[in-house]
């Protein structure tokens, strides 16, 4: 029996496990609408293209799964292009289905047509035209194995509208293979030998965690190896959450605004073991000081990622899950035994470093940012899954809420964009009903995508968003008092909205706590209540996130205050 | 670190949109391309591209790197510091004045090039070979007043080992 182009989709999307497609529909793509509703697939229905890529990116990370869209031709497309890029930068995989007009206008400048192939090239993993029903299968199976695997990322397709409603017999296909994409995930067993040298050898080690040990669920694995060398472990922004931020090793945050004792301990160590990391320009710092007196074991699935920005000793081009399974296996046979004295004045350095600045702020008479993600914390006893925007309210929740499990910190990392916060929440508490899931954001992001609240309202999704509310775009306010002798160009929004009203005119419940005292039964009430709620919090209008290394400088110089 | 020249072969499906991605790959990433050639193999599925780029030993690690990254990109190869043959075409269009006629057929001699268009005021000469034999014509050719050139961009295969 011959099917649609519609349905051949739909069929696989089913096989392919998808239980959720996040999107909004348009002339090109009801069809596809059409056999969506007679499915048990659960639509999403967002309120811009953006929003539902980085919801279906949310819900991604959450789930561990790979993230569906469906948008139309034209403007339905280019508004994901954000979202992609996001994705892309953060190697979330995602599988985004683009309308496309019929084949015989593209190229006309028909009516919401736009090149989008050509527009998300850069910002894709990869992506497809489908130009001939008998290739709608092949292309669409194809999508969903080079998204979720090997490093994964974003994969779009396009498809006309002629195609979709043209038929075609279809019989699934078995996962495909491509001569010209083979990741690797086993590491090479040499290089490995050499790791384990260089690991016997240290004196100082220090662990760096990256977004790759949770796309690849290593965090067991990695927290085993730490514990066995009994070595410290940071994480870059994408890595919180891969190793228990509670721990005793844990060192807090590399990086920019990293802890101080991260970013020293870099500046002192004698072996780094980088997994599943990209060794970005806010982590490194200035690239000539980082790490100078380090050897570098650097794990990474993706060949590219390895001496793109850091010269390393031994390079593992591996999944970091195969990898870390197997120096792990290897330390055991080589019963290399860490006794706790052995390292024991690496800790202790360490540990005078923490005390010496440790993460700081003094609540006064206005509330404090930093104070109402400690209580936030503390209230929530570390379990809810955090979504953030970007900016301040990003770095604060990355220094002050402690992840100590994969998966429930979900944050636009490597594109840093502001929106990302609420939509990612939502595909959070699509992919886990029954969590908690907050979204931390500024006054200033939270406006970006503000129109999801309605999607949240939509599907009774009891998000949780708190708004620390400084009327500025204050990470760039930030720069401009520290940089640029206070001139405040374009970073003042005092003309915001009544969040309490957004809130309620949506149809949620809006809080507002502008004294240090009302932020505990602020929080209270707003997490004990089971709908969408904004608390709106009334900070401090000049807060600074500290430590902070200015850009370039080396990562052991910082601002403190 | 120095710049280092270097003649990349690349197997790659044939199909719309690849050279784009690849030609987006280097303009992205500021990487330089210096010629591209590009033209199906005897299999129609795969055409063979030779892209002669420039930079430090770093910089051509992270060409490699990237181009076999792209999904459409079966084969990467860097012929240089390899044994292997390069070749590029170029056409040239040059004044035929009656008194240089003879020194031009001596160059074309000389460089076994071919005339292969003819009229009263103006040769085309094609003309195979390195690059640098090209270089060396077209410097000798200059004086003659050249009028238009076409090159093909460099060609190339690995040698099979001996």
């Amino acid at each position: 029996m011959k099917l649609t182009g519609a349905q051949i989709l739909i069929e696989i999307l089913k096989r392919e496990g998808v239980d959720t497609v996040f999107g909004i529909t348009g002339g090109a793509v009801i069809d596809i609408y059409d056999e969506l509703a007679k499915t048990d697939i659960k639509h999403i229905m967002v309120r811009h293209e953006q929003g539902a890529v980085h919801a279906a990116d949310g819900y991604a990370r959450a789930k561990r799964k790979v993230g569906v869209c469906l948008v139309t031709s034209g403007p339905g497309a280019t508004n994901t292009v954000t979202g992609l890029a996001s994705a892309y930068m953060d190697s979330i995989p995602l599988v985004v289905l683009t309308a496309q007009v019929p084949t015989s206008l593209i190229g006309n400048d028909a009516f919401q047509e736009v090149d989008i192939v050509g527009i998300t090239r850069p910002c894709t993993k990869h992506n497809y035209l489908v130009r001939n029903i008998e290739d709608l299968a092949r292309t669409v199976k194809e999508a969903f194995y080079i998204a979720r695997s090997g490093r994964p990322g974003p994969v779009l397709v396009d498809l006309p509208k002629d195609i979709i409603q043209s038929r075609a017999s279809y019989k699934p296909l078995p996962i495909p293979s491509l001569k010209s994409y083979n990741p690797t995930y086993r590491p090479n067993k040499k290089q490995l030998n050499k790791a384990i040298k260089l690991i016997q050898e240290a004196k100082k080690p220090v662990i760096f965690a990256g977004g790759g040990v949770i796309l690849s669920e290593a965090s067991v694995e990695l927290t085993k190896l730490a514990r066995k060398l009994n070595a410290p472990v940071t994480g870059s922004l994408m890595g919180l959450g891969a190793f228990p931020g509670i721990d005793r090793l844990w060192l807090g945050m590399l990086g920019m605004h990293g802890t101080y004792r991260a970013n020293m301990s870099i500046g002192a160590c004698d072996l780094l073991i980088g997994v599943g990391v990209r060794f970005d320009d806010r982590v490194t710092g200035k690239v000539d000081t980082f790490a100078p007196h380090a050897r570098i074991i650097h794990i990474d699935i993706d060949p590219t990622s390895i001496r793109k920005n850091i010269m390393v000793t031994v390079p593992i081009v591996a999944d970091c899950k195969a990898a870390l399974v197997e120096l792990n296996r290897l330390l055991d046979a080589e019963a290399l035994t860490i006794d706790a004295a052995s390292n024991k004045s690496w800790l202790d350095q360490i540990e005078e470093w923490r005390s010496t600045f440790p993460l700081a702020y003094q609540q006064k008479d206005i509330i404090k940012p930093q104070y109402v993600i400690e209580k936030l914390y503390e209230l929530t006893e570390g379990k809810a899954i955090i979504s953030t925007e970007v900016g301040q309210n990003q770095m604060w929740a990355a220094q002050y809420y402690h992840f100590d499990r994969p998966n429930a910190f979900l944050t636009s990392g490597g594109l840093g964009c502001m929106g990302f916060g609420l939509p990612a929440a939502i595909g959070a508490q699509v992919a886990r009903p029954k969590e908690l899931v907050i979204d931390i954001a500024g006054d200033g992001s939270i406006q970006m995508n503000i129109q999801e609240l309605a999607t949240a309202i939509q599907y009774n999704l009891p998000v949780k968003i708190i708004i620390l509310n400084n009327r500025y775009l204050g990470m760039v306010r930030q720069w401009q008092e520290l940089f640029y002798e206070k001139r405040y160009t374009a970073t003042d929004i005092q003309d915001g909205p009544d969040f309490v009203k957004l809130a309620e005119s949506y149809g949620g419940v809006g809080l507002r706590a502008t004294r240090p005292e009302e932020v505990v039964p602020v929080l209270k009430e707003g997490l004990g209540t089971p709908k969408l709620v904004i608390m709106e919090f009334v900070v401090d209008r000049e807060e600074c996130v500290y430590p902070m290394v200015p850009a370039g400088a080396p990562i052991t110089e910082m601002l403190l205050v | 670190m120095a710049e280092q020249r270097h003649t990349i072969s690349l197997l790659v499906d044939n199909q719309p949109g690849v050279l784009s991605r690849i030609a987006g790959m280097f303009s992205g990433r500021g990487f330089n391309i210096s010629s591209l050639c590009v033209a199906e193999t005897v299999d129609p599925l795969v055409s063979r591209i030779t892209l002669v780029t420039s930079g430090d030993e770093l910089i051509i690690e992270q060409i490699n790197k990237q181009l076999n990254k792209l999904v459409n990109v079966i084969k990467v190869q860097d012929l240089t510091g390899t044994n292997f043959v390069e070749r590029e075409t170029a056409l040239i269009k040059l004044k035929a004045r009656p008194a240089q006629k003879a020194e031009i057929l001596r160059l074309v001699d000389i460089f076994k090039c071919k005339v292969v268009d003819v009229n009263t005021t103006s040769y085309i000469i094609e003309v195979t070979g390195t690059g640098e034999k090209l270089e060396a014509l077209l410097k000798l050719l200059k004086p003659m007043g050249i009028m238009e050139i076409a090159r093909t961009g460099t060609s190339a295969l690995a040698r099979n080992k001996k």
